[in-house]
């Protein structure tokens, strides 16, 4: 037996083993997530017991060193470990903005002190953190944010706002780009600062999303004192200061990667065309009833399945421990674009039902909220538009307008 | 396994690309269009591909092959999408490679496989009947005939039928058009008596024919697959031929797509090179997106016919499906973004657009192999 077989074989079984049944239904969905944080109510006791068990083992981050609370695993094993969970159904244990973006910025741009602090407790769901890159009049042109980071000596002071950041008032850090240096080129006075969202000064306010929910804010830093260290040694800047930029930029490659991955959906949830057989009902021959849906459905699968596998290339493609760099462009784009698509076409499918808001039989509007939830996926983390531009300049290398 | 090539697989792929790049580029094609070749194809470079273990390139070693698999075949079949390089590679050396390693006796090897790794013949399939692909429609008969059959009907869309040495051909020796049991492949002499053969100059200046059977007598010996269950050898065979078509696609897309992004680097208007203009690059980055997802599912059709031939056919019509869409919608992009020149004949998008169009609709369309994705999932 290869060594990647037994390693298959170990950690299915430890899988079976110390997965609560609770958690193996395969259910997906932001009610079903945990984030993790001070805050965090587990909505189960299988749920905090799974987390438990799967940060202890380091595999809520399997790919990170296990020095700063990952799993120290090959890419190859982190396949397999992704493989064996979702064969059976299980739930991930904990998912968060400190998985997907920070821990992936810090292990690049952190020190070993910023590295050491922060990163364990992401691991184990303690610290939930926000992103707070947005302002006002800073959306796709976001190297123009003004909010405010003044040296004073020991400490630094934040002024300005930020907008659209998802959940703050739930997280307890922020990673924040500020405005370091007022008199250099817009891309060059920027600064990459990590701070405590219970330092005096930092408010939120959510804003309603027309999914109903209101998972995002506007964050107010007014007079904000950041200590220069955060403990001894643990710098508050992440890289060089006034070279945030790259941070940013950097992190937003995974972002991009993971919200493009969002839009595969054919893993966990049902196929569209499942889904539409059950709505719309299927012919004597086994087809769907209404034959133009039926086209648009298959079409769309055939592509789903496509970007699903180009997810798969681009990951075997890229060198261990590495990002896809701009390629994480291409997966956002399509993988949003596609998702926004294969909930068009479960709208399409469920017809008048799928309009009810309220009320048990549509469990409060879940396929209507989802829906316009996905709206949102080809503007968060930089729209299509902007994704379509980094590919004209980073990989085809077309000239500016 | 990885979906990535191996070391090998890449430097198949780079050296086919030097040597089609000087041997067989698309001027190539051009010349045997203008000078109306008899065969359509350079019986110099075939013979060349042999040299290049090309040819067998799914024979194994045992009968003068270089067994590389289908991944190695669909390298080659990428390389010589991007230079429309006409050879009987496709009907050859992976459709009847294929039909004879998978579905045909011991004797049928022996005599065919080492020919196939020399070329020192061409051999055809014969599926269609009619405008549309589909082989549950064969209603080319088969009937009983003393020790054998005999063969009546007419088959269309045949590559390299004109040239071939032998056919291999789909009838029916029970049930009725639109049935899938009830199929059998023969393998049929094209001299034979009452095989007569029409070569059909299509769009894309390659290789195609319609072929009448009049009475033809083969024999049980002829058959590949199982008489009356062809119909699964020939998914088979076909599904080797839909994921090479496939990468043949890719490859004359990726292509088309270079000299696009080139020429939108070069040509000015307004003042500024018109790859400025926005309008432009948003279509080109979404066209190149779409093409990474095609080397992807070409990639795995691949895989799946070298790890698990028998579970390959889906993914076959996955790779045909979206290869097949994207390469049109690349070829279509590459004329509009041309401008007038990319309607002049001198100039090669053209020819691109036409070999799409043609491979595309070989062995099915985008629509019928994502109808088939659908029926086998159920809906
Ligand atoms: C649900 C949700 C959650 C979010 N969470 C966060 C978060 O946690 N933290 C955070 O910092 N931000 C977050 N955002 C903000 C998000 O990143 C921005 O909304 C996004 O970058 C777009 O900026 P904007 O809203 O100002 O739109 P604008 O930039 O004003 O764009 C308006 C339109 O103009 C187009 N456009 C703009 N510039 C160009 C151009 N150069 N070429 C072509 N078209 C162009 C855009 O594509 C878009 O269609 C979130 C957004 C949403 C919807």
């Amino acid at each position: 037996m290869s060594d990647i077989e037994a390693f298959r074989n170990d950690v299915r079984d430890w899988l079976d083993a110390n997965c609560p049944k609770e958690m193996r239904d395969g259910a997906g969905g932001e009610e079903n997530i945990c984030w993790g944080g001070r805050n965090w109510k587990f909505r189960s006791d299988a749920q905090k017991l799974w987390l438990e068990r799967m940060a202890q083992k380091g595999w809520t981050v399997p790919a990170w060193p296990k020095e700063y609370g990952g799993g120290g695993l090959e890419k190859e094993e982190v396949k397999v470990l992704k493989a064996e969970m979702r064969k059976m159904k299980m739930r991930s244990p904990l998912e968060s903005f400190g998985i997907w973006m920070l821990g992936p910025a810090l292990l690049k741009y952190g020190t070993h002190e910023q590295k050491a602090k922060f990163l364990p407790p992401i691991a184990r769901g303690e610290i939930r953190w926000c992103q707070g890159y947005s302002e006002p009049n800073a959306g796709s042109d976001l190297a123009s944010l003004q909010c405010k980071c003044e040296d004073k000596g020991d400490h630094w002071l934040v002024n300005g706002q930020k907008i659209w950041t998802s959940y703050a008032d739930e997280s307890d850090w922020i990673f924040a780009l500020v405005r370091t240096d007022p008199k250099a080129a817009k891309h060059d006075g920027i600064s990459f600062i990590l701070i405590d969202m219970a330092t005096k000064g930092v408010s939120t306010k959510p804003i309603k999303l027309i999914s109903g929910k209101s998972p995002f804010c506007e964050t107010f830093f007014d007079d904000v004192v950041v200590p220069k260290e955060h403990g001894g040694g643990v710098n508050a800047i992440v890289g060089t200061i006034n070279r945030g930029w790259d941070v940013a930029k950097y992190l937003l490659t995974h972002e991009r990667e993971m919200i493009g991955a969002g839009g595969g959906g054919l893993l966990g949830g049902r196929g569209i065309g499942e889904v539409a057989a059950n709505y719309v009902g299927v012919d004597e021959r086994g087809r769907l009833c209404d034959p133009m849906l039926r086209a648009k459905v298959a079409q769309a699968e055939v592509d789903g399945w496509a970007f699903l596998l180009t997810m798969e290339r681009l990951k075997d493609e890229a060198k261990a421990g590495q990002g896809m760099g701009a390629k994480s462009s291409m997966l956002k784009y399509y993988g949003t674009e596609f998702n926004k698509r294969r909930f068009e076409l479960f709208m399409d499918a469920s017809g008048a039902d799928g309009l009810e808001w309220e009320g048990a039989r549509s469990e409060d509007g879940k396929l209507a909220k989802g829906w316009l939830r996905t709206k949102a996926n080809s503007i968060e983390g930089g729209t299509s538009e902007v994704q379509l531009n980094i590919i004209s300049k980073r990989i085809l290398e077309l000239p500016d307008a | 396994m990885p979906l990535i090539l191996t070391e090998e697989q890449e430097m198949l792929k780079e050296s086919a690309r030097g040597f089609l790049d000087e041997k067989a580029p698309v001027s190539a094609l051009r010349k045997l269009r203008d000078e109306r070749s008899e065969d359509g194809f350079s019986r110099a470079l075939w013979k060349e591909m042999a040299a290049m273990g090309w040819s067998g390139i799914l024979v194994e070693e045992a009968h003068g092959g270089s067994d590389f698999g289908f991944v190695g075949a669909g390298v080659l079949a990428e390389e010589m999408g991007r230079t429309l390089t006409a050879s009987p590679f496709l009907s050859t050396s992976i459709l009847a490679a294929t039909a004879l390693n998978k579905f045909a006796g011991d004797a049928a090897k022996q005599e065919y496989l080492p020919k196939i790794a020399a070329a020192d013949i061409v051999m055809a399939l014969a599926v269609d009947e009619g405008r549309k692909h589909g082989p549950a429609n064969t209603a080319m008969k088969a009937e009983k005939s003393g020790n054998g059959y005999k063969l009546s009907g007419s088959k269309t869309f045949v590559a390299d039928g004109h040239v071939a040495d032998r056919i291999i051909v789909a009838a029916r020796t029970a049930g009725a058009p639109g049935e899938e049991p009830g199929i059998s492949l023969f393998l049929v002499d094209a001299k034979a008596k009452g095989v007569s053969r029409e070569r059909t100059f299509m769009v894309d200046s390659r290789n195609a024919a319609r072929v009448d059977f009049d009475n033809v007598s083969v024999t049980g010996d002829d058959a590949i697959g199982e008489i009356d269950d062809g119909h699964s050898a020939l998914e088979g065979i076909l599904a080797a031929g839909r994921a090479g078509l496939a990468a043949e696609l890719s490859g004359a897309a990726q292509r088309s797509f270079e000299m696009t992004a080139d020429y939108l680097k070069e040509r000015k208007q307004f003042g500024k090179v018109i790859g400025s203009f926005q309008a432009l690059q948003h279509r080109a980055a979404h066209l190149y997106t779409e093409l990474e997802l095609v080397k992807s599912v070409t990639l795995k059709a691949l895989q799946d016919l070298d790890g698990a031939f028998g579970m390959a056919s889906v993914t076959a019509s996955l790779a045909k499906a979206k290869a097949g869409e994207v390469a049109k919608l690349a070829s279509q992009e590459a004329v509009q973004m041309h401008g007038g020149i990319g309607m002049t004949d001198e100039y090669d998008i053209g020819l691109f657009m036409k070999r799409i169009r043609v491979a595309q609709e070989m062995f099915g369309d985008s629509a019928y192999h994502a109808d088939r994705i659908a029926r086998m999932r159920g809906y």
